[in-house]
């Protein structure tokens, strides 16, 4: 448990201490979701309609650009072969990294989505649903991210591909989140899609930092 | 525990090379002929469709193609976890084989059913079509798979990092499967009936059935084909190979 | 036979969809047929190098 934390708070630290990178995945959110009614010129209902789909859509993308800051940049330093070596287990300290990426780069994206939701004429009534929705599904994007980072942690220009490798496989997380908010706005029950999506939620935690170590493991040799 | 002969034989890259070239011509044989038997009883001898007259034909090369593409990427996910577990190179030449193979076929099965679709659902593309998303999907699955490989110069580092995205995606293949299907199902469109037969009259469940297996074993026999050429490009410094090209006066 | 190649009208859609899968089969053997005579023409350059330049390239270990 001591080292998990460790490693959690060193990441959340070195976060703080850059705030400006841990800043851009959320200024890219917000830019990419203020683009789409640009783009769309909704009326107010297609606002509504559109809303859910834009922001899940958004929060997706946005949650690859913490990448480098994931395995990358420990990678160049050397310091992520002195964890790989460290008594710890590599699953531990892959568990802990991607619970710093969850805290840096997802919750505060998860903060601002009540505010966009707003501006996308969403009722208050929905948003504990999406709350709800989020929460479950972003341990698992978490997990994809880190996968898509530690197979490319070897390559000079990894993070050009990995939006290829990871967002398909982050298919059924937008499914069931964005179905979910959906029923909660129409005040349907969205007790199916959010039991799914903790399903795979507990399935990628319980097997991903196996697939990632193993990664970590090729790619710094 | 001592491991049958034929497991070491299938771990030596010389003799499944020789077993490929004795094998890949008859399973060459018999997916041209079944090919040929099950496309003129398609296309001659089975009768119009009582929904959607001669058009429904597509019926047997579509689905067998689909279907084929999705077992293409088990076998290149099968294969690239045996060699990641018990190191066989072989078994990541295999991965490596079918993955092109598979990808053409999902890309021929998106292109087949769309054909379909125009003159049966009036369009070329229905994004909210459960198939289309999941071979969609797949494509880029195989496409990520092939583009992991090639940005790694070390072809070891490249086999061992592409075996894991692979065991990934084979696991996430039933699950965007039937997330998609669950994701259609709230949608109550026309479009599952079309491609849907509950009920599939006998003169067409022969020639249906016969290209099933003809495209099978297409794709073993594409398999077997292609390996070869991998085993040559994967063993080009070794005596064995050495020998191969200079006994053919090299 | 025009009313067998007209297939009721969606002619165009049904021998469209079969060419494209006869094109992706024949695309699939000529291009392995062309990796694999590529790689024996590699490996007998590299073959001919040894011999030119006396210098191994044989690996020992497999």
């Amino acid at each position: 448990m001591a080292p998990f934390l460790t490693i959690v708070l060193r990441d959340v630290r070195i976060a703080v201490r850059r705030l400006g990178e841990a800043a851009n995945p959320l200024l890219f959110f917000v830019i990419v979701t203020t683009l789409f009614p640009l783009a769309l010129s909704p009326s107010a209902d297609e606002m509504r309609e559109v809303g859910t789909g834009v922001l899940w859509v958004s929060a997706l993308l946005s949650s690859l650009l913490a990448l480098e800051g994931l395995f990358r940049s420990d990678a160049d330093d050397g310091s992520l072969e002195q964890l790989m070596l460290s008594p710890v287990p590599l699953g531990v300290t892959v568990l802990a990294k991607i619970a710093a990426h969850w805290l840096i780069t997802i919750l505060p994206l998860i903060a601002l989505v009540p505010i966009l939701a707003l501006s996308y004429s969403m009722p208050i009534a929905a948003l504990p649903t999406m709350f709800y929705a989020l929460l479950l599904a972003t341990p698992t994007l978490s997990v994809l991210v880190a996968l898509g980072a530690a197979l490319t942690v070897g390559l000079r220009r990894g993070g050009a591909i990995v939006g290829l490798l990871v967002l398909p496989l982050t298919a059924p997380l937008l499914i069931f989140g964005t179905r979910a908010t959906d029923f909660g706005l129409h005040e349907e029950p969205s007790a199916g899609p959010l039991y799914l999506l903790a399903a795979l939620a507990a399935l990628a935690l319980a097997l991903g930092p196996v697939a990632i170590a193993a990664a970590l493991k090729v790619g710094i040799e | 525990m001592r491991l049958p002969r034929w497991f070491y034989l299938l771990g030596s890259p010389p003799f499944v090379y020789g077993l490929a070239g004795k094998v890949a011509p008859w399973l060459g044989v018999v997916t041209c002929v079944l090919l040929a038997v099950g496309g003129y009883w398609g296309l001659v001898v089975a009768p119009p469709d009582a929904v959607q007259g001669e058009v429904y034909r597509v019926l047997f090369i579509h689905p067998q193609i689909a279907y084929v593409s999705v077992m293409a990427y088990v076998v290149m996910a099968f294969a690239a976890a045996v060699g990641y577990v018990w190191r066989m190179k072989l078994a990541y030449a295999v991965a490596a084989t079918a993955a092109p193979i598979g990808a053409s076929f999902t890309a021929c099965a998106l292109a087949t059913g769309s054909l379909w679709g125009r003159p049966t659902w009036g369009t070329f593309w229905q994004w909210t079509d459960p198939r289309i998303m999941s071979e969609t999907l797949l494509l880029f699955l195989f496409l990520g798979y092939l583009a992991l490989r090639a940005a790694f110069e070390d072809r070891d580092k490249a086999d061992r990092v592409s075996a894991i995205l692979a065991v990934v995606g084979v696991v996430d293949v039933p699950i965007i499967h039937y997330s998609v299907i669950w994701w259609n199902s709230l949608h109550q469109g026309p479009s599952i009936m079309k491609l849907d037969k509950p009920s599939i009259a006998p003169e067409m469940l022969t020639p249906f059935l016969i290209m099933v297996v003809a495209f099978t074993t297409c794709f073993f026999w594409l398999l077997l084909n292609g390996l070869r050429g991998e085993i040559v490009e994967r063993e080009r410094d070794t005596r064995w190979i050495r020998q191969l090209v200079e006994g053919t006066g090299g | 036979m025009s009313e067998f190649l007209r297939m009721g009208g969606d002619g165009a859609y049904v021998w469209s969809a079969y060419g494209v899968t006869l094109a992706v089969l024949a695309l699939n053997v000529w291009w392995a047929r062309r990796r694999h005579q590529s790689a024996l023409e590699r490996a007998k350059a590299s073959a001919r190098d040894e011999r030119v330049s006396k210098r191994p390239s044989v690996r020992q270990i497999q």
